[in-house]
């Protein structure tokens, strides 16, 4: 199935979970996508395989951004009414904290959407979402 | 501590570059550069998810890191096109920028990544490796400044261009800790 066809059984469905099938990334990293009252979320199964730091240990900064970056694109997914996966055009990380190798939790937010360009933030966290680990603001290109 | 990317191997200890070209002082900076090179070429040195996308340091000079993932068809972004997510090229961008900023330190240093920006000039091709060039070209005291490009074969061809700034994190900074960076 090609993404936009899944991109159209997700909204049919109310089901994104389904995305993770479209973004090969996402299965090889372990992430899913939950979906809440139209707001979702993404996780990130812990696993050694994310560790930067091997003797802190820490997540590495490219997961943590990739994340972001994942939660950001499946949010604009659910929002905007095109069937294609929104590009990123640029990216901010800003790390805030040191990532434990522990299950993470991302959130996206449109912040305006345009025709053909979104702004969106999201921010990731492990226990507690008001101490979030990094925080990503950026510009894609809708589908 | 803050966020990731400590890059700190705890041995063998590193010897300290005072003066790279200055007679006496032990090392040059090529010699310093090639032993950073071969520690750093070992798995076991390298961080596990580096291994996993089997991210390899091609070269590196004083300030300067050039490093490369294969391509595979798990990492990409979108199943339909095969182009590679984000994810990676950020990941790739990092690890250059965190081997420029090692290579730009006179004394082991742990590092940590305070932010990252990237602009996506275009999809990466299906079926290359990526490579990616960092230069960190201004260190003070507890912060370095770097900027790194991501392309196929041609640097003059980008896929992506990043400026980070990094945190000195080790107890210890001032300025005996700071470098000459060459431009």
């Amino acid at each position: 199935m090609s993404i936009v066809e899944l991109i159209r059984l997700a909204k049919a469905n109310n089901d994104f979970g389904v995305l993770s099938a479209g973004i090969p990334y996402m299965k090889t990293l372990n992430i899913e996508v939950h979906e809440a009252d139209g707001i979702l979320t993404v996780e990130l199964r812990a696993d050694r395989i994310h560790t930067g730091n091997p003797w802190l240990p820490a997540l590495h900064g490219g997961v943590i951004g990739g994340l972001l970056e994942t939660a950001a694109i499946v949010q604009l997914a659910h929002d905007q009414d095109t069937d294609n996966l929104p590009k990123p055009i640029n990216v901010t990380v800003d790390y805030l904290r040191s990532g434990r190798i522990a299950t993470t939790w991302a959130r996206a937010q449109v912040t305006k959407q345009g025709r053909r360009v979104a702004n969106v933030q999201a921010s990731c966290w492990q226990e507690d979402p008001d101490k979030p680990i990094a925080s990503l603001f950026g510009h894609f290109l809708l589908g | 501590m803050p966020c990731r990317g400590s890059y700190d191997p705890p041995s063998p200890p590193r010897p300290r570059p005072r003066c790279g070209h200055h007679p006496g002082s032990g090392m040059t900076d090529h010699a310093l550069m090639q032993q950073i090179l071969a520690f750093r070429s070992q798995p076991e040195n390298q961080s596990p998810h580096g291994n996993f996308l089997g991210l390899e340091i091609i070269d590196i000079d004083r300030g300067k890191g050039v490093v490369r993932i294969p391509y595979r068809a798990e990492l990409a972004g979108n199943a339909t096109t095969g182009v590679l997510h984000g994810g990676v090229i950020t990941t790739v961008l990092d690890a250059a920028c965190g081997i420029s900023v090692i290579c730009a330190l006179e004394q082991r240093a742990t590092i940590a990544t305070l932010d990252l920006r990237i602009d996506y000039l275009k999809p990466a091709t299906p079926g290359q490796p990526v490579t990616a060039a960092g230069h960190c070209y201004k260190v003070t005291r507890n912060i370095c400044f770097v900027r790194a490009l991501a392309y196929h074969l041609d640097p003059e061809d980008p896929i992506a261009n990043c400026t980070a700034t990094f945190m000195i994190t080790s107890p210890q900074t001032g300025a005996a800790r700071v470098a000459r960076v060459s431009s």
